[in-house]
């Protein structure tokens, strides 16, 4: 699975800008699914039929990571630039982001060492050109940060672990997936980080009767973090609730109670900021029960962000076991 | 000049009724059907005529909003003034010694303030805050102001429209460009036919949160949406070497991502070829702000890919605003070569 996580995570795809990410994903799973479409707004829709008497489960993680939008090209050569989703200024200087035609970039501050915190003002992008005529992008072009995947044994970092291990475990779940009751819609989603839009229409297209979202969450054990009782290698996470959703009770006790029987060791999550994909999922049409499963991530939203293995591995399985039975709750 | 009565018809958030009428008026010869729905859409269809190609859109929808920034009346003073809140985003420091018009009936009012004589520099350093101003309609007491004005009275800002040059930039001056700009836009693009069903939406309520677009959408259920406005203009000189947002007379402006849409990549490829290809000027939205009605029309039912073209128009959201000619014809022109074009269909 490492193969799959590595490839995905060093694709090219900020919000909007998917499509490489989406052909690997189409690739691993031509075949394995019954039927495998792309929507309008860009979402890839790999469904597997069921053998009968379950229920339509959409399952979504999205292919989207934050970037870097160019808005200006000055006189000598130098980009400005604007975020693409939740990018904060101070992981920025002295990293590097790739464009969609390749083109690596340096991000340089002015006023480096001097200044405090860095404001979006003040940052640039140095692609290496001396006029703007020399720049290989333009206005509108997008970038993504550029670093390579780490493997530290038991953990795991690269940029964009959000949320290409949630696409990973998706995929990895479906080709592990024997016969399932269920109608399974793995929806691997397009622009999360600007508003769960991908999630808000393949959910109204879908129309599942239950939705999991796989994403990641924050964690609190690296030092002087704030307080989270959610913690790297202690299994994958419940979502009890976010800023954008609170965890439909009989979700929350179905995956908690498939946890147990299958002894996988769970942690419970209850993230003081961010969403997910679940909450447009549970506001579509008429209303759909809706959980997360989520992957504790540290350093989320820079260029490095770190899970632990064994929490991935068990989140497959626990996906895995999810929908393979039954879904029932009191 | 159809653009002149566009520009000096009132219509507020939630009161379109007065530029839907005008419109329907000047495009009646060139539709099919209308309809206005539940939420003051004005929903106008101009049927395919000649044969839709395989790949090409069955329906295209085309918005732009009937709606302009205003104030409401939320309360009457007892000594005849008027308290109101802003509708839409308005800034206060665009609003004090400006003459309005307030309800159906126009009550002509001023927003008063307090004349230089008797402010301090310290009076002067301050923003006065929506709520210590008032709307002075010449009445001295409550009565007299119940008997021409009502609570929940809508009010407008009273601005003439004027051509200013009619060389160079060809520059017009007048209230609501954001986005009487691109309702006359859409009303040229009507006169046109194409392969494809064409939905020109008059929406409303824009400026409160993209809501007239958003049940529109729903109902006409498009293949693709193109959205025209008018955005931010600051071509003023700036102390860096920083793009303004837009610049006058640089041509249309396409977005590649605000806050509320990215727009659909393919469609901007397809914006910027037809462009180049034609000698049209274009330029990008230099800056990921504000949002449009794309925003709501493109996450309807299972998605619909969508763009915006903007006409740059200085002075947006305040009493007055400035657009060039040349800018609105360069839009017209672009937009219906691009609509050509698409009757091919999408490239991937």
């Amino acid at each position: 699975m490492k193969e799959l996580i590595k490839s995905l995570v060093e694709a090219y795809g900020p919000s909007g800008h998917e499509d490489a990410v989406r052909s690997i994903l189409a690739e691993v799973l031509r075949g394995r699914a019954s039927e495998l479409r792309t929507d309008a707004l860009g979402n890839l829709i790999a469904y597997k039929k069921g053998s009968g008497g379950g229920k339509r489960v959409m399952i979504a993680a999205h292919m989207d990571e934050i970037g870097l939008a160019v808005t200006h090209v000055d006189k000598k050569g130098f980009l400005r630039v604007a975020s693409v989703g939740g990018v904060f200024p101070p992981t920025l200087v002295g990293g590097r982001v790739r464009f969609a035609n390749g083109a690596l970039g340096v991000i340089g501050c002015e006023k480096w060492l001097t200044a405090n915190t860095p404001t979006w003002d003040e940052i640039f992008v140095d692609v290496g050109a001396t006029c703007p005529e020399d720049a290989p992008v333009g206005v509108g072009d997008i970038a993504c940060f550029e670093r390579s995947f780490a493997d530290l044994g038991r953990r795991l970092v690269a940029k964009a672990m959000d949320d290409r291990i949630g696409c990973a475990v998706a995929a990895q779940a479906l080709l592990e997936l024997g016969d399932s009751p269920h109608e399974l819609y793995f929806v691997f989603t397009t622009q999360e980080e600007v508003g769960s839009r991908g999630a808000t229409v393949s959910a109204f297209g879908v129309e599942p009767e239950v939705a999991l979202a796989v994403d990641v969450t924050l964690i609190g054990d690296t030092p002087e973090a704030k307080p989270m009782a959610v913690s790297l290698g202690a299994g994958p996470a419940i979502k009890v609730m976010d800023a954008g959703m609170l965890t439909h009770p009989g979700v929350k006790q179905w995956m908690i109670a498939t946890a147990q029987a299958a002894g996988i060791p769970y942690q419970l999550e209850v993230l003081e900021r961010g969403g997910t994909d679940a909450e447009v999922m549970q506001r579509t049409r008429g209303g759909v029960p809706a959980g997360c499963l989520s992957i504790p991530t540290r350093y989320v939203h820079t260029p490095s962000e770190m899970v632990d293995y064994d929490d991935v591995q068990k989140a497959v399985a626990l996906l895995v076991a999810l929908l393979s039975k039954e879904i029932t709750w009191p | 000049m159809f653009l002149q009565e566009l520009a000096e018809a009132r219509g507020v958030a939630g009161h379109e009724q007065a530029v839907r009428d005008l419109v329907l008026n000047a495009i009646k010869p060139w539709i099919d059907t209308h309809r206005v729905d539940a939420l003051g859409n004005l929903i106008c269809l101009r049927r395919a005529r000649g044969q839709p190609t395989e790949q090409g859109p069955r329906k295209v929808m085309l918005a732009a909003h009937m709606d302009e920034v205003g104030l409401m009346i939320t309360g009457i003073n007892s000594d005849g003034t008027l308290r109101f809140g802003p509708v839409g985003g308005i800034d206060p420091r665009v609003l004090l010694s400006k003459q309005v018009l307030v309800g159906d009936d126009a009550v002509p009012g001023v927003i008063g303030a307090r004349p230089i004589h008797l402010t301090t520099p310290a009076d002067r350093e301050r923003v006065v805050e929506l709520d210590k101003m008032a709307i002075d309609i010449g009445v001295t007491s409550k009565s007299a102001a119940e008997k021409k004005v009502k609570l929940g009275d809508y009010v407008s800002f009273r601005t003439t429209f004027e051509v200013l040059d009619t060389e160079g930039l060809r520059t017009v001056k007048g209230k609501a460009m954001d986005d009487r700009i691109g309702c006359y836009v859409l009303t040229e693009l009507l006169k046109t036919d194409y392969a494809f069903d064409l939905y020109a939406v008059f929406t409303a309520q824009e400026e409160v949160g993209l809501r007239g677009a958003k049940v529109a959408a729903y109902a006409i259920n498009p293949d693709l949406a193109l959205v025209f406005e008018g955005t931010v203009c600051d071509d003023i000189p700036k102390d860096k070497d920083i793009s303004p947002v837009t610049e006058l007379g640089k041509g249309p402006a396409l977005t590649f991502m605000d806050r509320s849409v990215i727009a659909d990549p393919r469609l901007v490829r397809l914006l910027v070829r037809t462009a180049e290809r034609l000698g049209i000027p274009y330029q990008f939205k230099r800056a990921i702000a504000g949002g449009t009605d794309a925003g709501a029309i493109h996450l309807t039912r299972e998605g619909v890919p969508s763009a915006v073209i903007a006409v740059a128009s200085r002075y947006i959201h305040a009493p007055v605003s400035m657009v060039s000619l040349n800018d609105v014809d360069h839009t017209i022109q672009l937009a219906r070569e691009a609509l050509h074009t698409l009757e091919g269909g999408l490239e991937a």
